[in-house]
């Protein structure tokens, strides 16, 4: 299985972190969302909180271990700007149910887009049916509890929250600000796209969980040309929450004035050497590296199946001492960040590796329950058509005791990467790979040229034990990251301080 | 599927939204309806794993009013829920901006009587003889050698659908589609190495495919070809792509000469129509209409009616990948590439490639590449690899965690033969590629 972080952009803007982290303060209310449930979910479709007990029952008539039904309704929008004109918008609404039977190690699975009591008990028997008839369930559900209510995002809907003008103005000022500030501009393209959900999961376990989600992101893309040669530079941010802060604030343009800032860097880049050399990862988006390294590796599916370069190896040292790594779903207004996961398990702050020395798993509960253990809240869908599995939320270093100056003092000759596109691991063998879109070279201690981006590979039970040190700054990503696994996407963090990794592989074209 | 039945009612469903479209005040609108189902079973390790069924339903429209444009899409047929999309997308256009490219393709351009490309062969298919053949497949991978020891599973699916589009210009047609697989992965263990890969196959027509057997034993050689491998040290030298990543290099090209990229001048092939990019020994055809083809499409996503053409001949690039729009954008014809690119076939140079891998000396075939990598812009190339390090013909060892980079120009300047082994199963149609002075980094 190759696991890919795939992003639309890469940067770090220190402020956009402090501007969510207010917006998140301002309308921390915990939402009524099982009224919101009612009356956005289920009462248009004619189902009952009766008739649903029902349906989970007739799942549960089977012999399982487990089962779970799924209702969501996710409304997304998208605006574009291109050619300095909004030229699209589209809008969409999509709605359904997904229905979980689980026995053993087996699991059934279907969905409908079609939310009414016939296609919810339609969806039950296709479901259901991974466990031939023989068998008979006692069709007993536990008797539901309520997941606690949120409190980690606002449930403003992002769609409604700014008028539709207001949406076009941001992107036209954002366009024309940038494009007086640098002549080299050829192309600007930038787009703004949020997203409200609402999702009801209940399961046989007792479980009932309800979540409002609002989700937005500006993207901005730059081309320069500048004697013949073009460059492209991204800039992008956001979370779960909505753009107000991004009109008022002046962070829109922030993002663009970073896309402008990365490209002309770009314009004056060499060729990027090739071969191992020690590696200084700026802080925030490079986190990307614990993404690909160690937290798919982690995921409590490949290590129940055994095929994880980090099976079995729970206290193990896999770092060095001074690296302590965390998954936390619990960060106000981040864009990884829920109050429930796709299974009704709140989120939690899940230590992944504890001062060099391997800690735990992330666990869904089917994965949970076959290992002898409980869900770290960590069991995430794309949508109602997809079955949930183990997944990252917003992973983390934390900070250490160097300067970041230090850091890169320390260095003779090698690479400084702040900036990153996407990254892949193939999680038996541990190799993993990450796309530097903005690098220098070190020389002497010092940063001197900017070079292409390139790759860089490495392995993930390895690279952590070639981490000599850590900074004591720290930075989040800006809120752009998108992980897809087997087929479905998810919205993650990442995150880390200035890191020092003292041999990684180099993919660029100068061999010396 | 009844697809007749499932044909008739989209069609109602897609003209009666076009002209409701029109009745709220747009110029012209477009409707896509399209409707999939499918089954997909796994099993692990001898045991069935998971059986997923899958029904999907999409109409999405577009409005364009006095060069203004908005889009809208919804999973819901109701004729209630029908209105709201196109009023949405009325509203849309309300606040986007004026373009004078925008609007649908030219009516008379529109497919007359498209041909029918023999794409629907249903599989009937249910969940136990799925489950059989999924064993067979992974028996055979496991059973292949003690060394494999574990497995992500093998997969048996099977998914038809039909696609309508509907426009003002009058023109309303679809067509049904099918698509069956079976994939399968394993792991191999030697104790000081673990490494997993995989192998599937995919078909239009169940009889197409290969079978289990073929699939699982050739997922465990390609698994047990990993074992032990390590870096190569950094040196330029000849790359061998087997066909089934050869298909990248020809992706980069499609990405790089699309209408929006050559607009956009978010392209290293910025207005090569004419230029030498390839050796002369080089061709590339787009034919749209090859009967069964996975990328085959008798019309466009814009009713636009498809052609064979040359895309690359003697090395020449002789022409873009256009919608209707982009074409406008470049006052151009459209070359009926709304929706992306049909079946690319790139002839081979070559009877026998592994010749020219023993002339050539030393070469790094790749079995795996990671990550993206790929600057469009700037044509920068540079990614992860596995594969083998080969010498004279012969295997010396495997290689993993070493990055090969280059400039796409140079990579396609550099290109040595295109061998007859042709991967049929995605768009681009070729066999393996042998390239010369790719820098592969490692110790």
């Amino acid at each position: 299985m190759q696991v890919p972080l795939l992003v639309g952009s890469a940067l770090q803007i220190p402020n956009v972190v402090s501007v969510m982290k207010n917006i998140s303060k301002s309308t921390g209310i915990a939402p009524d969302v099982f009224g919101v449930v009612r009356r956005q979910l289920l009462e248009p479709a004619g189902l009952s909180f009766k008739y649903l007990d029902r349906a989970l029952s007739a799942l549960m008539s089977r012999r399982l271990d487990y089962g779970d039904l799924y209702f969501q309704c996710t409304q997304y929008e998208t605006w574009t700007l291109e050619d300095s004109i909004v030229k699209d918008g589209t809008h969409s609404i999509d709605q359904g149910v997904g229905v979980r039977a689980i026995s053993g190690e087996k699991t059934g699975f279907a969905y409908s887009d079609q939310l009414d009591e016939v296609a919810l008990m339609d969806a039950v028997v296709a479901g259901r049916a991974i466990v031939k008839a023989s068998g008979k369930g006692k069709g007993k559900v536990k008797v539901p509890r309520l997941a606690p209510g949120g409190k980690l995002y606002s449930s403003l809907n992002p769609l409604v929250n700014l008028e539709d003008s207001q949406k076009v103005a941001l992107l036209t000022s954002v366009d024309k600000e940038i494009r007086a500030l640098d002549q080299r501009i050829i192309q600007v393209i930038a787009s703004l796209s949020s997203t409200h959900e609402v999702i009801f999961v209940l399961g046989s376990d007792g479980t009932q969980g309800a979540d409002v989600r609002p989700l937005f992101r500006l993207s901005v893309s730059v081309i320069m040309e500048q004697g013949g040669r073009r460059e492209q530079g991204f800039g992008g941010g956001g979370g779960r929450g909505d753009f107000s802060a991004f009109v008022s604030d002046g962070v829109g343009t922030r993002i663009g004035q970073e896309a402008v800032r990365q490209a002309s860097v770009n314009l004056e880049a060499v060729p990027a050497p090739a071969g191992n050399m020690p590696v200084v990862l700026g802080s925030g988006w490079p986190g990307i590296l614990l993404h690909e390294a160690i937290g798919h590796g982690l995921e409590g599916d490949f290590n129940r199946k055994g095929t994880s370069a980090f099976s079995g190896r729970i206290g193990d040292r896999v770092a060095t001492d001074q690296c302590t790594v965390v998954d936390n779903g619990t960060l106000e207004g981040r864009r990884g960040s829920l109050n429930i996961d796709d299974e009704g398990t709140p989120t939690r702050c899940n230590t992944l590796i504890e001062n060099g020395v391997l800690r735990g798993y992330l666990h869904d509960k089917l994965n949970a329950r076959l290992m002898n253990t409980v869900s770290t809240g960590n069991g995430r869908r794309e949508s109602f058509a997809y079955p949930p599995m183990p997944r990252m939320t917003n992973t983390y270093m934390l900070p250490g005791k160097f300067d970041p100056q230090e850091i890169i003092a320390s260095v003779d000759k090698g690479l400084y990467a702040p900036n990153f596109g996407g990254g892949q691991v193939d999680i038996t063998s541990g190799k993993f790979v990450f796309s530097a879109s903005e690098a220098y070279l070190i020389e002497g201690g010092k940063i001197t040229r900017p070079v292409k981006g390139a790759m860089l590979i490495g392995s993930g039970p390895e690279v952590l034990q070639q981490v000599s040190m850590v900074g004591c700054n720290f930075d989040l990503d800006p809120g752009v990251g998108v992980c897809g696994k087997d087929g479905q996407s998810v919205p993650v963090g990442v995150g880390q301080p200035t890191i020092k990794v003292d041999s990684l592989t180099v993919g660029g074209t100068a061999t010396d | 599927m009844k697809i007749a039945v499932m044909s008739s009612s989209l069609q109602d469903t897609a003209s009666h939204a076009v002209e409701l479209a029109r009745s709220l005040g747009a110029d012209q609108a477009e409707v896509s309806v399209s409707y999939n189902e499918g089954l997909s079973v796994t099993v692990r390790l001898g045991e069935l794993e998971s059986v997923e069924r899958q029904r999907d339903r999409g109409l999405g429209v577009t409005v364009y009013t006095d060069g203004r444009k908005g889009s809208a899409s919804t999973s819901d047929f109701s004729s209630k829920a029908v209105q709201e999309v196109v009023a949405k997308a009325a509203s849309i256009s309300r606040f986007t901006s004026r373009d004078k490219f925008a609007g649908l393709a030219e009516a008379d351009l529109m497919a007359a009587t498209p041909s029918d490309l023999d794409l629907y062969h249903p599989w009937d298919l249910d969940v136990e003889a799925a489950e059989a053949l999924a064993l067979r497949s992974e028996n055979a991978a496991r059973g292949l050698d003690a060394r494999i020891k574990n497995s992500e599973g093998a997969t048996v699916s099977t998914e038809g659908g039909f696609r309508m589009y509907a426009n003002s210009h009058g023109f309303c047609n679809g067509y049904a589609t099918t698509s069956h697989s079976i994939s399968c992965s394993v792991v191999a263990d030697n104790n000081d190495s673990l490494e997993r890969d995989y192998w599937y196959t995919v078909s239009r027509f169940p009889d197409g495919l290969d079978t289990p057997e073929q699939v699982g034993e050739r997922a465990a050689e390609r698994t047990l070809g990993r074992l032990g491998a390590r870096q190569l040290t950094t040196q330029v030298m000849p790359v061998l792509f087997p066909a089934d990543l050869a298909r990248g290099l020809f992706g980069h090209l499609i990405a790089a000469i699309r209408g929006s990229a050559q607009y956009q001048r978010a392209s290293f092939l910025l207005n090569a129509r004419g230029e030498q990019l390839f050796p002369e020994f080089v061709d590339i055809e787009e034919d749209p209409l090859i009967p069964r083809g996975l990328a085959s499409a008798a019309f466009d996503t814009e009713g636009v009616g498809t052609n064979r053409r040359m895309l690359v001949e003697r090395g020449i690039l002789k022409g873009y990948v256009l919608s209707s729009y982009s074409a406008r954008r470049l006052g151009e014809p459209t070359t009926a590439n709304a929706g992306g690119v049909h079946n690319l076939v790139v002839g081979p140079t070559i009877n026998e490639i592994n010749d020219l891998i023993t002339d050539a000396g030393k070469v790094f075939v790749v079995r795996e590449l990671l990550g993206q990598g790929v600057n469009i812009v700037t044509g920068d190339y540079s990614r992860g690899a596995a594969g083998f390090w080969m010498k004279d013909g012969e295997i010396q060892y495997p290689v993993n965690e070493v990055t090969i980079a280059g400039n796409l120009r140079e990579l396609f300047q550099g290109i040595q033969a295109i061998g007859a082994d042709i991967d049929f199963r995605g768009t681009v149609r070729c066999g393996s590629v042998l390239v010369e002075g790719l820098t592969v980094a490692g110790q």
